[in-house]
């Protein structure tokens, strides 16, 4: 038995000018139109991003290439107030099929008025990401970290 | 009220700050190396180390008579401080997506 602190939740909110239908949508259906392209896993450039409109459905990205690679699954559908999607992504930046590792995502969508709308994010249970020591190890052994910072240098440049 | 606005801007949300962290992903450092690869003063760097060092991003030793910086091997927050960082950006792209939406010329059935 190994237990690992918990690693306090990563929170977001953002509000729209836009119906909530709309932004549920957006967020869903039309994941690929604003998810940034530098922040995918796959040996190809991202041509887009999927998200499956079902409870129990996959969300993956598609390359250039015609090639997937899976980010999570679909925990929780509930147009258009609440989706709860897991996030499967480690340390060495590959996707772990192990449930036991899946950190969660959940994100609620709410009505301010008849044109605004107030979209709460938190992404949770992070440690379990780390639970089978990979991130740490390659950490420590000088290896892991490189995918990952990488991408991070990648995405700053890009940004410049 | 009603812009793009997104709360909770990440340790890495600074840019100087985002530089040293990856320079310090690249190899450990000192103060006077990391000023060196950076448009700022050797104190500025020390200010924004003590912020990383803060938040539990960076570690640092002393070794002989200098004090080398390096990331925080516990991986878990500087992940965290990662993902963070993806968040903002992919929320601040996503509330302009979701606000231009009703205006987007392909569109056709709005």
């Amino acid at each position: 038995m190994t237990s690992t602190p918990t690693v306090p939740p990563l929170t977001g909110t953002i509000t729209i000018d836009a119906l909530i239908d709309r932004v549920f949508r957006t967020f869903t259906d039309a994941l690929g139109s604003w998810w940034p392209a530098e922040y995918h896993i796959g040996q190809a450039d991202m041509a887009t991003a999927i998200l499956e409109p079902r409870q129990g459905g996959r969300w993956y990205e598609q390359g250039v290439d015609g090639s997937e690679c899976d980010w999570g699954r679909v925990l929780a559908w509930e147009p258009p107030h609440r989706l709860v999607v897991t996030w499967q992504i480690n340390g060495q930046w590959q996707y772990d099929p192990d449930p036991a590792h899946a950190s969660e995502i959940e994100v609620r969508f709410s009505a301010d008025g008849p044109d605004q709308t107030t979209v709460s994010l938190e992404h949770r249970h992070l440690e379990r990401l780390v639970d089978g020591q990979a991130l740490r190890d390659g950490i420590t052994g000088g290896g892991g970290w490189s995918s990952l910072l990488e991408l991070l240098a990648k995405a700053a440049t890009n940004q410049a | 009220m009603g812009t793009n606005g997104v709360d909770g801007l990440g340790l890495l949300g600074d840019p100087t700050r985002r530089a040293i962290f990856e320079l310090l992903a690249g190899r450990p450092s000192t103060v006077g190396e990391l000023a060196q690869q950076l448009p700022i003063t050797r104190s500025a760097v020390s200010q924004h180390l003590r912020v990383l060092k803060d938040g539990g991003l960076v570690v640092s030793r002393a070794e002989g008579t200098r004090r080398i910086y390096r990331l925080n091997p516990d991986g878990v927050t500087a992940l965290r401080a990662y993902l963070d960082r993806v968040w903002e950006e992919a929320l601040t792209a996503f509330g302009k997506a979701a606000q231009v939406a009703p205006t987007d010329p392909e569109q056709e059935d709005q």
